[in-house]
């Protein structure tokens, strides 16, 4: 039952696909779509598990004193402030005590997480914790300039959550990716060197499509740059990407009839 | 903490205050929430910077910044699943109270197999009861009970790729490659004479036409010759291989340029939010 079960649904779930694709049966497209809506919400339930991990192994890394362990902190501060915000949303053109509230409830969760991972002085945290949960609650109560919103998708519309997404995720990620451009151009001064023919054709690749996607130095070779980087990118560039792309789908049709047939059960873990 | 740290720390501390308040006042004279909107963007801009000091070496900027990001983006995809899914997909079709409960329009429906009527209250139920057996992964005991809904999931799309990635991947790609050699309308082939008393080198040309398929061709199939490690790559084997390679090669160089140039649009992007959004010293 623990490993065969799974196995026998994997099986069954895997072979339906399979054949339903061939089967243009109103029944049959049903289903199908069903099973996809399935597939969403489970997601949805593996999200939270590792939202719940996520959670889990900071404050271990707190608890045990582990490497960079202060910034587990940050991760949770982020994490629980952006929660709040999608869960609560400004009434009028004020924000009142709104931003106290979140401070409140952020030291009170960090009140509780020192309280659960020192091994003295817990009951202080725990005072602490209930004071500031105190404040949260009165807060709460009595200021309207802000409110819960726990039914509706407020929380999503709410500025605050909107300007997270906008001022810290954007950045941060943009910024990840164009800090790639430095090491890129570091590996090109390596990779770069016309040593032999392959090295050559891979340099002369590189400048063609580089200069076509420059604004300043394009104009200089007029409409020829445009369109030899065009040839390249749609001829011989995707003659080599079709070869890549064969040989990426036939392994994953060799992978996916694996997991159909049950060979491959990595996913099924140990136990 | 070395002194020389703490020293940094005050002075970037220093530089995030003076930032707000430079830009709060800036902000003033348009906005009504001003020194919020100085805030966030002295937010970003710093988060730019701790993350581009990486380049210098690993820093707590970074770290701080890296850590940030984890957390925010956790919550935000937590919250955006919650609220389209699972409130605004799968509660209004369980039940009209839950629907009314999160003030969504109840969606009732179902499908009649003939021999049984299935209605979306039986049917979503199973989706919730198999994700909740999936949370089982946190007991020690009953842990074995999540490989039900991933055995769901696996096997539905490892079904659904084996039959996509067999016709896209592998099916329309060789049929795509099998392009007409001598040329097709308007370039249909009439003869070594009419070619060559029609010969230009112009894109619309029958030369550049043909060269074209010709080289997908030929590329793709010394591009599969050189992926093929069954047989040692000798002889002709070895020569096709070696076209192969080189036609990798033009890939691997075009790619390249195309990511080089994509990031270093983003650093444009980035840089002209610090020099003109946050700073203000370009317009």
């Amino acid at each position: 039952m623990k490993r065969q079960f799974p196995l026998f649904l994997v099986f069954i779930f895997g072979l339906f696909m399979v054949f339903q694709y061939f089967v243009p049966h109103e029944t049959s497209e049903w289903v199908y779509e069903f099973l996809l809506d399935w597939i969403l919400v489970i997601g949805i339930f593996a999200l939270a598990l590792g939202i719940w991990s996520l959670y889990k192994v900071s404050v271990d890394k707190i608890k045990t004193r582990k490497a960079n362990w202060g910034y587990s902190y940050v991760t949770l501060f982020g994490l629980f402030v952006m929660i709040l915000f999608g869960f609560t949303s400004q009434n009028g053109d004020s924000w009142g005590w709104y931003f106290i509230f979140v401070a409140t409830v952020m030291l009170t969760i960090g009140m509780v997480i020192q309280a659960m991972v020192s091994s003295g002085q817990k009951g202080l945290s725990l005072i602490l914790a209930g004071v500031f949960l105190v404040a949260s609650v009165l807060i709460g109560m009595f200021d309207n300039a802000w409110s819960f919103h726990f039914y509706t998708a407020e929380g999503l519309q709410n500025s605050m959550f909107r300007a997270f997404f906008d001022h810290i995720l954007i950045p941060i990620l943009s910024t990840m990716f164009s800090l790639l451009a430095f090491f890129i151009a570091s590996a090109a001064y390596r990779a770069f060197r016309a040593r032999n023919l392959l090295a050559s054709l891979l340099l002369l690749a590189a400048l063609i499509v580089m200069l076509r996607f420059n604004p300043y130095l394009s104009p200089i070779f007029g409409d020829y740059m445009a369109k030899t980087s065009n040839w390249l990118m749609n001829v011989p560039n995707m003659a080599a990407q079709r070869a890549i792309v064969i040989g990426i789908g036939l392994g994953i049709v060799a992978t996916a009839l694996k997991v159909i047939l049950g060979i491959e059960r990595g996913y099924m873990g140990k136990g | 903490m070395s002194r020389t740290a703490v020293i940094v720390f005050a002075i970037v501390v220093v530089l995030f205050a003076v930032s707000w308040v430079a830009k709060a006042v800036v902000l003033s004279d348009t906005s009504d929430s001003g020194t919020l909107d100085a805030f966030l963007v002295t937010v970003a801009a710093f988060l730019t910077l701790a993350i581009y000091s990486f380049l210098y070496k690993d820093n707590p900027y970074y770290k701080f910044a890296e850590h940030l990001f984890v957390g925010v983006s956790a919550a935000f995809w937590m919250c955006q699943g919650f609220w389209t899914t699972i409130v605004g997909n799968l509660l209004p079709r369980l039940s009209e109270g839950m629907a009314n409960w999160f003030m969504q329009p109840y969606q009732p429906g179902g499908y009649d197999l003939g021999f049984l009527n299935l209605s979306y209250t039986v049917l979503y139920w199973i989706p919730v009861i198999l994700g909740l057996l999936l949370l089982m992964r946190l007991s020690p005991k009953g842990g074995w009970l999540s490989r039900w809904p991933l055995a769901l999931i696996i096997g539905t799309t490892a079904g659904l790729n084996f039959v996509r990635y067999l016709r896209s991947d592998f099916i329309v790609q060789v049929s795509s490659t099998f392009v007409p050699l001598l040329g097709q309308e308007p370039h249909q082939w009439q003869g070594i004479g009419a070619f060559f008393s029609n010969f230009s080198l112009d894109a619309s040309g029958q030369f550049v036409a043909l060269l074209a398929n010709w080289v997908i061709f030929i590329g793709v199939f010394c591009g599969l010759v050189y992926f093929f490690f069954s047989k040692e790559h000798t002889g002709l084997f070895g020569r096709a291989s070696r076209v192969g390679i080189w036609v990798l090669m033009i890939t691997f160089g075009a790619s390249f340029g195309y990511t080089v140039m994509g990031r270093i649009s983003l650093l444009v992007g980035r840089l002209t939010f610090l020099f003109e959004d946050w700073l203000g010293l370009i317009t």
